[in-house]
């Protein structure tokens, strides 16, 4: 008995001095090596590849969706209904953002997606009310949208709810609101677009993108000059 | 082009980068679990652990150093999160609660990494990368160990022997899984995945204000979490973030490093039982599988049937505009098949069937190709179970690679089988039976019991994806996924050693005409039925409660 109590205790031993050894070296050493080459190599998205505006302002993370909305009526009502300002290209629903809920010293985003099914009526109203908006929003005097024209994207919520894109067909739906707002050429808008539109990599991975932010960014810079 | 095209593009692309890796790594990985030399640095990890890594093991002794290291494990990340509060370096974070600890730490020991937290909030640099990414490498060293045993199982005869667990963790560790991960961090952090220890910052917003964001060993965190098929991501959003998975390109290097293991390691198989043929029987069966459930998914999601989708014109719920549809079912297949769980795209927002597929992915027990280790010992029970139905029909004793597949073995083999549908369909019985446990879906009807199969079926197959509507952060669903994933994980191991063992005692029996010629084509096919009938058959009546309900309704 006492025998297989001091294997056992001998066992447990030598299993706590393996992990100890394997997490100092997959724990520390691994990741502050890679750290130490990513800081090196590839500074600025190791670090968040964040974008800056003329005046040297950081404006968001190029890679990371924000949001682009009217100051709130009242800042400190928590329900009230975000409204987009339709000067700026609007980018994808985040229905599945939330806050945190712990370590509330921070507020801090939480991704996430809605997780709601097909069938669930809840998302099925979210999905036509959204449909509705962009039709609204998007007709001006002059060109009016049809609802077969707007994209699946514009109208769901992304995988992270932080999702930096929107498809060329959603960005091309906003063109003429947009000029429209910004008292600009619609051409000039529309070409704007394009120079930011982002085809597949090597021609077939993933989907064609326009980054919201960039787009916005640059809209910025034209409206200025 | 179309997005259904550039779908099967990116499919061809990644199976051409599979099979450009399959034979260096496989042979490689063949030649570390074989070698006799020891390198220096690993001789002085064996002195610290105080083992002799040339000394063989029979089966209890390699099963008792599989379960001492666990135990150990599961209790040193219990301990490390519930020391968050106090530990620097920990953004100031406080300390886990004891179910939810329990739970994250049987998670990530069993090789799940079902998470019932969100990373961004609950937790710290050092228990994300001194704790639970450190899982990720060694869980999945145990995992490829315990595959390895079974391999010299049938490799060997007349010995009980089935190498030594210490030197097949150590070397599963370093001489695998951590040059591929240094490798591929840097490529992630090329693409964009972000490497800091950052404290929580403010970052400035286009419409003014700031964002409050932590930074993080992501990129670090990410390779081992796909290479090692774990699957906790470091976000919430897992690896639909886009500081986890920020490109196209990125998504399909995550995928392959989902599948590039568990699919090479069939040639390590093939080289170590001597016979490469038969290592690509068993990589046809996977690949068979893997192929007609991506092309499944793809159909489906391609199609979108269902009321929401109806209105959006497409099913983009949940999903991120640079992955699009198709590279969304290609990794979500992969995750599933795979004991990965790493998601890109929202798996309960996936259309009624392909939830489904992805339900059935996981309930084939991972196999095709499955998790690193667990992928291969779990195909090679079906392997055994396929030559013993076989035998049936012929009237004859059943034998695979050379070993007589007696009473013996097949009781292991069956125990191994039954383990995880018991596990899966008592804890959803009992769940949906009892008053509270139910309260915990989002979706109703159909898709809220499709919910609470997934979750166990997540957690007793090692999977650890979620249809995340439910909110299993209770402490009935903590607690009971956390023995679901355990049991999961390591009884199973008990059947797979013992049946290890059981046939390296064996001597070979020599081939004759009569015997079952498990190289060829007809096996694999034979193979394939058997996967699918067994499977079928255990959860057809739950699939016809959930996923098929709702399919067809829509």
């Amino acid at each position: 008995m006492n025998n297989s109590v001091g294997n056992t205790a001998r066992l447990i031993g030598a299993g706590l001095r393996a992990l100890l050894v394997l997490t100092l070296i997959c724990g520390v050493i691994y990741p502050l090596a890679v750290t130490g080459i990513a800081q090196a190599l590839f500074n600025d998205k190791a670090n968040g590849s964040e974008i800056k505006d003329e005046s040297g302002n950081v404006v968001g993370s190029s890679l990371i969706g924000q949001t682009y909305d009217l100051p709130k009526k009242d800042p400190n009502d928590a329900e009230e209904a975000a409204r987009p300002d339709l000067k700026w290209f609007q980018p994808r629903p985040s229905n599945g953002l939330g806050a945190n809920s712990v370590n509330t010293q921070y507020s801090l985003i939480l991704s996430g997606a809605t997780n709601k099914a097909a069938d669930n009526p809840d998302l099925v109203q979210l999905v036509t009310e959204a449909k509705d908006a962009v039709i609204a929003d998007n007709s001006t005097a002059t060109y009016e949208v049809k609802a077969q024209d707007v994209p699946a994207d514009a109208v769901t919520s992304s995988g992270s709810g932080l999702d930096p894109n929107i498809s060329p067909q959603y960005a091309e739906l906003q063109i003429h609101r947009v000029a429209e707002r910004n008292e600009l050429d619609v051409k000039q808008v529309a070409e704007l677009v394009a120079d930011h539109t982002t085809g597949r990599t090597l021609g077939f991975m993933g989907e064609p993108r326009v980054n919201v932010l960039e787009l916005n960014a640059a809209l910025k810079a034209l409206t200025k000059s | 082009m179309s997005p259904v095209l550039a779908g099967v593009l990116q499919l061809l692309a990644l199976i051409a980068a599979l099979a450009l890796a399959y034979r260096p790594l496989g042979d490689h990985m063949a030649r570390v679990y074989s070698s006799e030399k020891h390198y220096k640095p690993e001789k002085w990890i064996y002195k610290a652990i105080g083992a002799n890594p040339s000394a063989e093991m029979r089966w209890p002794a390699y099963l008792r150093g599989v379960l001492a290291f666990s135990a150990v494990s599961v209790l040193f990340l219990y301990a490390l999160q519930r020391a968050q509060g106090i530990l620097p370096g920990s953004l100031g974070f406080s300390a886990i609660d004891p179910d939810q600890a329990f739970n994250t730490a049987a998670s990530f020991v069993a090789n799940t990494n079902w998470q019932s937290y969100y990373g961004e909030q609950a937790m710290g640099h050092v228990v994300q990368t001194g704790g639970l990414a450190v899982q990720n490498f060694v869980s999945a060293a145990v995992g490829m160990a315990v595959a390895v045993a079974l391999v010299r199982g049938f490799a060997r005869s007349r010995t009980g022997e089935l190498g030594n667990f210490w030197a097949d963790l150590v070397r599963g560790t370093v001489r695998i899984l951590l040059p591929i991960a240094v490798i591929g961090a840097i490529i992630l952090v090329a693409c964009g995945a972000i490497q800091n220890f950052a404290g929580i910052h403010e970052v400035g917003q286009f419409m003014g204000g700031a964002q409050q964001w932590n930074g993080g060993a992501v990129a670090s965190q990410e390779v081992i979490k796909e290479l090692g098929t774990n699957g906790g991501g470091y976000f919430n959003a897992n690896s639909a973030h886009p500081f986890e998975n920020p490109t196209p390109f990125s998504n399909l290097f995550e995928i392959f490093l989902i599948l590039v293991i568990p699919f090479a390691l069939t040639r390590t198989f093939g080289r170590m039982v001597g016979s490469l043929r038969q290592g690509y029987a068993i990589l046809a069966t996977m690949a068979t599988i893997w192929l007609g459930f991506t092309a499944l998914m793809m159909w489906t999601e391609f199609t979108h049937h269902g009321p929401a989708f109806d209105v959006a014109g497409g099913a983009m719920e949940g999903k991120e505009t640079r992955f699009g549809v198709g590279a969304s079912a290609i990794f979500s297949v992969a995750t599933t098949l795979t004991s990965t769980g790493a998601v890109n795209s929202f798996h309960s927002s996936y259309t009624g069937l392909g939830g489904g597929i992805q339900l059935l992915g996981m309930q084939l027990g991972e196999i095709a190709p499955g998790g690193v280790g667990s992928g291969l010992y779990g195909m090679l029970v079906m392997a055994i179970i396929a030559v013993f139905i076989a035998g049936l029909m012929v009237g004859r004793t059943p034998e695979y690679l050379g070993k007589k597949i007696g009473t013996r073995e097949i009781k292991f083999a069956a125990c191994y089988i039954l383990i995880t549908p018991a596990l899966v369909l008592c804890f959803t019985a009992a769940a949906m039976a009892l008053p509270t446990p139910p309260h915990s879906m989002l979706n109703s009807g159909a898709h809220g019991f499709s919910e609470v199969l997934y979750a166990y079926t997540s957690g007793a197959n090692n999977n650890g994806s979620a249809f995340a509507g439910l909110n299993a952060d209770t402490q009935w669903y903590n607690s009971t996924i956390g023995i679901a994933m355990l049991l999961g994980r390591f009884l199973p191991m008990v059947f797979v050693l013992a049946l290890a063992g059981s046939l390296a005692e064996q001597k070979p029996v020599p081939e004759t005409a009569g015997t079952l010629r498990t190289d060829k084509p007809l096996y694999t096919g034979l193979l394939v039925g058997t996967i699918l009938i067994v499977t079928g058959l255990t959860y057809f009546p739950a699939l016809a409660l959930g996923p098929l309900a709702e399919g067809l309704a829509s």
